[in-house]
């Protein structure tokens, strides 16, 4: 069966907006890093499709790029996201609006 | 000599820098023999020099002493230099020594006041910028010491400046005189604009020639010095600030009425002759103004019943037989009405001082009366003043000026008999309320005991003016009668002779009438407030005659129509401009600031979702650009 680079960019982009949605939707801090995970390797994804099409190793190479960076990102995160549950006790993004200005009454 | 003559000047002046930089850690002595002696000392260097002056007069008629360059920008020279002639010897005389006297009595007045240097650096600087505005030689110079004169009655006027009502009289002054001199600075401009020099003599020597086909320019200049001359001089419309200046303490007021101040109006008319003599609008419009004048302030002065207002009424009308002699040309008889008026509205003043502080400060006359056998020395001091204000006739001063204006206001080339009846409706009036204050001060029974007598620092200047308002006159005699004329000899090498009518009555015929007029004033007085007091009484109970008595004491209404007419739109403008206009536009511009700031503050709004869609969209549209690109 031969490759096809369009099938590949089609499923990054549909991992792509799924993560998207998955940010915007979700509610708990966790998920939303879940969520930007999937971004991360749908952006991997259509990096090595892209490699595949033009026969060259950039595109390997800026997914293994990618990998170091989503693994340093997430433990990053995750050590956020525990200080935030010291701090707040509540992973809600929605309860989390500390840097809202003060003029504003929403 | 010359060299002597800016040590007249010189000397208050230093004796204010004195007071006024040490003057508070000074003891009072020493403040008293600093603040009286330069005064003092002053009027002994204008005696050296005015016996000097009259034995053999100066080359070109004037000491000039040139001090220093002032001003000089292409063609204004401006020098500091001043010049003694014999029209302001006599005014540097009275201002001299009435000021001297005044400052010796004050020593004793002002004793008791915490503010005791601040007084006398005031006193001695008002004497200085008066003596610096009769012996300037260029008008500029005299400008400076015309304001000097108007600021030092701003600080004395409201010396005692904790009563609200002072400073108002202070401002009041201020700003009154403010729009008479503002009138002349423009008279200034013009002369300048015209001649191209603010020198007096040469001004004097030039305008005949240069405004000889010219009428306009010169009625214009002359009007408007004339009225910076109202301005200082309160007449008629000018005259309301006057009144409220009694605030000040007596010999302020003294000062003020007598040496300094409202006769500045007399000397720059005086001083200006021949300009004036160019514009007979101008010699019209003074004389008019002075009669007007005198029979408004002396209406006025009937009514009061605080003694140093009906004084303050009858200088602004006194000052109006000066305006009226000078408006119709009789230049020597305006200058010896200033002459023998120094003296006893000087007398007048402190005595009414010295009268106030013994009964507890009261101002009312009817709450005075029975100080004649109590007080003996400041009844006949008194006396002797209120009896030259009247122009009792041969004995005091007062008559023989007065009868000089008199009989001028209709023989003068200028006068005429409207004129005249004024002037001797004005004498009848002066009579009258000279009596009716003499009479209810000293006679009658006493309302308020004695607090204190006055100290013999008081009572000597008092003595030495009463004398002089009863002999001050006898330099001068009509002209039917001995014909002895030392003063308009005098004044004649400055001032030109008055030129008579053709065809006159004699003069003994108006002498007669105007004798008469103060001898039968006086006896209305006499009638009226001590045979028959109950007429007034009766006579005020109509209330038609009330209405006409509310009118005369509020001064002719003046202070009501200035508030109708300037005071109330300037605070209606004020109150509807609370907001001020202009401002309203910066105030827009700020508030559209503040309302982008608080559309844009929505954006920030804490929550991690709406950040996340921004960073979208962004990107959608970087994005759509490229491929749009």
């Amino acid at each position: 069966m031969s490759f096809n680079p369009n099938t590949a960019l089609i499923v990054a982009s549909i991992l792509l907006v799924l993560g998207l949605i998955g940010v915007l939707t979700r509610k708990n801090i966790i998920f939303m890093l879940l969520s930007v995970e999937i971004m991360l390797n749908a952006a991997g994804l259509a990096f090595v499709a892209a490699g595949a099409k033009w026969q060259q190793a950039d595109g390997q190479v800026m997914f293994l790029f990618i990998l170091a960076m989503a693994a340093a990102e997430v433990s990053v995160g995750l050590a956020l996201v525990l200080q935030i549950y010291h701090q707040h006790k509540t992973l809600d993004v929605e309860e989390l609006t500390e840097l809202r200005d003060e003029h504003v009454n929403m | 000599m010359d060299h002597l003559l800016p040590y007249i000047p010189l000397l208050p002046l230093a004796g204010f820098l004195i007071l006024a930089f040490a003057g508070r850690r000074l003891p009072g002595t020493v403040i008293a023999i600093i603040g009286a002696g330069s005064i003092c000392a002053s009027a002994a260097i204008t005696l050296v020099l005015a016996v000097r002056f009259l034995q053999s007069p100066p080359d070109g008629g004037a000491y000039t002493q040139h001090v220093w360059q002032w001003i000089s920008i292409g063609k204004l020279s401006v020098p500091f230099s001043l010049s003694l002639d014999a029209l302001s010897l006599v005014f540097v005389f009275i201002i001299t020594f009435v000021g001297a006297l005044i400052h010796i009595y004050s020593v004793a007045f002002m004793r008791k006041d915490r503010d005791y240097a601040r007084f006398f650096a005031s006193m001695n600087l008002f004497v200085c910028a008066m003596l610096i505005l009769v012996m300037a030689d260029n008008l500029l110079l005299m400008y400076l010491g015309w304001e000097g004169v108007g600021l030092c009655s701003y600080l004395l006027i409201g010396f005692w400046y904790e009563t609200p009502a002072n400073s108002r009289a202070a401002n009041k002054a201020f700003y009154i005189t403010r729009i008479g001199d503002t009138a002349m600075a423009i008279g200034l401009f013009l002369l300048f604009k015209e001649l191209e020099t603010l020198n007096i003599s040469e001004i004097l020597s030039q305008s005949p020639a240069h405004f000889a086909n010219d009428s306009n320019n010169i009625t214009w200049i002359a009007l408007l010095l004339l009225a910076g001359g109202m301005g200082k001089s309160a007449q008629l419309p000018f005259q309301t600030w006057l009144p409220d200046a009694m605030a000040g303490p007596s010999p302020v007021s003294a000062l003020i009425h007598a040496a300094t101040m409202v006769t500045a109006g007399v000397y720059l008319v005086a001083r200006m002759h021949t300009v004036f003599e160019l514009s007979p609008v101008a010699m019209t419009a003074t004389a008019v103004v002075g009669a007007l004048t005198l029979l408004v302030a002396g209406c006025t002065a009937v009514v009061q019943t605080d003694i140093k207002r009906i004084l303050a009424y009858s200088t602004i009308s006194q000052i109006g037989y000066m305006f009226l002699a000078l408006g119709v040309g009789a230049w020597s008889a305006a200058i010896f009405h200033f002459f023998t008026h120094a003296f006893f509205k000087a007398l007048l003043f402190l005595a009414a001082g010295v009268v106030i502080e013994s009964l507890h400060h009261e101002h009312n006359i009817f709450k005075m009366g029975g100080l004649k056998n109590k007080m003996p020395v400041v009844f006949s001091c008194f006396l002797a003043g209120a009896a030259a204000l009247a122009a009792l006739p041969l004995v005091t001063a007062g008559f023989f000026s007065k009868d000089q204006i008199l009989w001028y206001a209709w023989s003068a080339a200028n006068g005429n008999v409207l004129l005249w009846i004024v002037a001797l409706a004005g004498a009848f009036i002066t009579a009258f309320y000279s009596t009716r204050l003499m009479l209810v001060v000293f006679w009658g029974e006493m309302k308020t005991q004695i607090s204190e007598y006055p100290s013999r620092l008081m009572t000597v200047p008092l003595i030495v003016l009463a004398i002089l308002s009863i002999v001050g006159g006898f330099i001068e005699w009509p002209h039917n009668l001995l014909h002895i004329t030392l003063f308009s000899d005098h004044l004649q090498q400055v001032l030109p002779e008055t030129s008579l009518k053709a065809d006159l009555p004699p003069e003994i015929i108006f002498q007669v009438i105007a004798v008469l007029a103060t001898f039968s004033a006086i006896w209305l007085g006499y009638y009226l407030y001590i045979k028959k007091t109950d007429l007034v009484h009766n006579w005020k109970q109509t209330p038609g005659n009330n209405a006409i008595i509310q009118f005369f004491y509020s001064g002719w209404g003046f202070d009501q129509l200035y508030h109708t007419l300037f005071v109330s739109p300037f605070l209606y403008i004020t109150r509807i401009n609370k907001a001020d206009v202009i401002d309203q536009l910066y105030h827009g511009i700020a508030r559209a600031n503040v309302s982008m700031n608080r559309v844009l503050s929505v954006s920030q709004n804490g929550s991690l979702r709406w950040y996340v869609v921004g960073v979208l969209i962004g990107i959608l549209f970087i994005i759509t650009l490229q491929l749009i690109v």
